[in-house]
């Protein structure tokens, strides 16, 4: 991390307010032991992926709970940075994901937070590798608010509600939607599994937002194709034969 | 604390207003007429026409005697035990045979009913039903609902419990009277959860318990959390079952507020209607769906703690409308009857 004698660099990120207040109390109660320096707060996740990019941050306080994109999900965009902070969660009472911190020795701490443990947190803070992200996301199966990539050492985050399609391209997935194209490397069965209410198989390596779904039509040259015409797009996206009886059923469910 | 207490209280006769007492009492005799016309009849129109010309009459005599009942319910349960149980077979044989006199001739045609065949029926149906109205009052009583009760009793999400223990200590060294207001707020709510779940209590000390919980949670969520209360024509004394509506309200803050990030408005609407307490509490539909499994189980929870108390004369409606998530209780309207009450402790 940084060097030995600077102060640790640290951002608050919880929705409640007292919540904030007490971390500052504490933090300031065991600077004996630790030089902290607390270079914001946040109350959601958005604003402290926006915090952590305009300064450097060593360490994030990261409360799990949190409307709109919570702690585990901000965590995952936080880890697309190439010197992403060390991160810290924080809850009041989450049997769950407290089990599955345990298994994955990741740090956290339980609210109301004592000061001998904020100091040790805070001392030994890591960060967490991907691998072990995936594996806290999992138990805590809540389907992101955004999808994000690294450009030119920035997050660029992508709200689900402007996706059109994700197509399986090699290693990678092409996030496309009105304004350009994004590549990220996920496996597009998981991101099926994720957001499954909200986009349809239409092909073996093609997913499309159902609420964007314009038109599906025949090919005039082949008896069995289909494609499909997405609103805001003139692209004609090729729908499978063993996907389409499933789409057809899904589309008039809906 | 005015409090109804079921406990300590001896069994005692049925409310014979209740819908579910007289649900019970008109099934058990449509049954027994319908297996005495089997019995004496040979093929089924002869069942029929046996059925039809005893309901001309049985029919009146167990509207009437249901009536009779009823308007006599308050003094009948007054008596002791014994002599009310004699006064209730009385009453339930008199007026049928008064019904059997006065419409006997205009129904019967040419056979003459026997009288002393319908005392006997009625005196017969009627000592079954109070001796099963007794078993299920014990049944139901102490031990086994006490203990159902008690297990239902709403318990407090420790979701809560330490968010809010928390935002108390955020605030000891900043202002320290709302940190010292927050604990006694959380002192009354445990009072209230740690309390005889079988106890009737006034509905304005539930009132002023969901308010506390409220201040609570205001303390951490701030302006996100609106509250709105329509509580003017609220009938303070009406007895309720404790922590029916701060469960209701912690629901709809958990599901409704809590999960949006600009919060949104809780209403409560508690009013008299007739004989009935409507409770009627609104929140705004999170458009996050990640828990909603919680809701249900709490709900099911007050519904059948209702039933508990009720039986079937109280109701909880769930209805979506369009935005909002609205939970309406309705309660019969009961007060302390006895005794006037005595000074209540102060509460907030």
């Amino acid at each position: 991390m940084n060097a030995p004698n600077l102060p640790l660099r640290v951002l608050i990120v919880d929705d409640e307010a007292p919540a904030r207040h007490r971390l500052r109390d504490v933090l300031a109660d065991c600077s004996a032991q630790l030089q902290v320096d607390i270079v914001g707060e946040a109350d959601n996740g958005l604003d402290a992926l926006n915090q952590v990019q305009q300064q450097p941050v060593d360490a994030v306080l990261l409360d799990i709970r949190m409307p709109g994109m919570d702690g585990l999900e901000c965590a995952a965009h936080l880890n697309q940075l190439s010197a992403p902070p060390a991160i810290i969660f924080s809850t009041a009472y989450d049997a769950y994901a407290c089990q599955a911190f345990d298994l994955n020795a990741v740090d956290y701490l339980l609210k109301p937070v004592r000061a001998d443990r904020l100091v040790r947190a805070l001392s030994r803070a890591h960060r967490l590798n991907a691998v072990t992200l995936d594996h806290l996301r999992e138990t805590h199966p809540k389907a992101r608010t955004h999808l994000s990539v690294n450009e030119k050492g920035r997050i660029v985050l992508i709200p689900v509600a402007d996706i059109l399609y994700l197509k399986a391209e090699l290693k990678y997935v092409t996030v496309r939607t009105a304004a350009r194209e994004f590549l990220i490397e996920e496996s597009l069965t998981r991101l099926e599994n994720e957001f499954d209410d909200a986009f349809l198989r239409i092909h073996r390596n093609c997913l499309v937002a159902r609420a964007r779904i314009r038109e599906i039509g025949k090919l005039p040259s082949d008896d069995d194709g289909h494609f499909l015409r997405l609103d805001g797009l003139d692209e004609r996206l090729m729908v499978s034969r063993r996907q389409y009886s499933a789409l057809r059923e899904k589309v008039r469910a809906f | 604390m005015k409090r109804k207490n079921h406990n300590n209280r001896q069994v005692e006769l049925p409310n014979f207003c209740h819908l579910g007492i007289n649900l019970r009492i008109a099934l058990t005799v449509e049954a027994v007429l319908v297996a005495g016309g089997v019995a004496r009849a040979a093929d089924a129109p002869a069942f029929w026409a046996e059925f039809i010309a005893l309901s001309a009459l049985a029919q009146p005599a167990l509207l009437l005697t249901l009536l009779a009942l009823c308007a006599a319910g308050r003094w009948l349960r007054s008596l002791p035990y014994r002599l009310g149980v004699s006064a209730t077979l009385a009453l339930g044989t008199t007026v049928p045979l008064l019904t059997t006199l006065w419409l006997g001739p205009l129904v019967a045609g040419a056979q003459p009913v026997p009288l002393t065949g319908v005392a006997v029926f009625a005196l017969l149906i009627g000592a079954g039903l109070l001796a099963y109205f007794n078993l299920r009052a014990r049944a139901l009583s102490p031990a086994i609902t006490e203990a159902r009760l008690q297990a239902l009793q709403a318990r407090i999400r420790p979701h809560f419990l330490f968010n809010s223990l928390n935002a108390v200590l955020s605030l000891v060294r900043s202002d320290p009277r709302r940190a010292e207001r927050a604990l006694e707020n959380m002192a009354d709510l445990f009072r209230s959860l740690m309390g005889n779940a079988r106890q009737l209590a006034p509905l304005e000390d539930e009132v002023a318990l969901t308010r506390a919980y409220l201040e609570l949670e205001q303390l951490r969520l701030g302006d996100r959390l609106q509250v709105a209360w329509h509580i003017k024509k609220m009938p303070g004394d009406a007895l309720i079952p404790p922590l029916v509506i701060q469960p209701l309200v912690e629901n709809a803050v958990y599901h409704g507020i809590e999960p949006q990030p600009e919060g949104g408005e809780i209403s409560l609407n508690i009013y008299r209607s007739a004989d009935k307490v409507h409770i009627v509490v609104r929140n705004p539909i999170a458009t996050d769906v990640s828990h909603h499994k919680g809701n249900r189980i709490a709900l099911a929870n007050i519904r059948e703690r209702l039933l508990l108390h009720f039986d079937l004369d109280a109701q909880l409606k769930l209805e979506p409308l369009g935005a909002v998530y609205q939970v309406h209780i309705v309660i019969p309207y009961t007060r302390e009857r006895t005794q006037p009450a005595p000074a209540r402790p102060h509460r907030r």
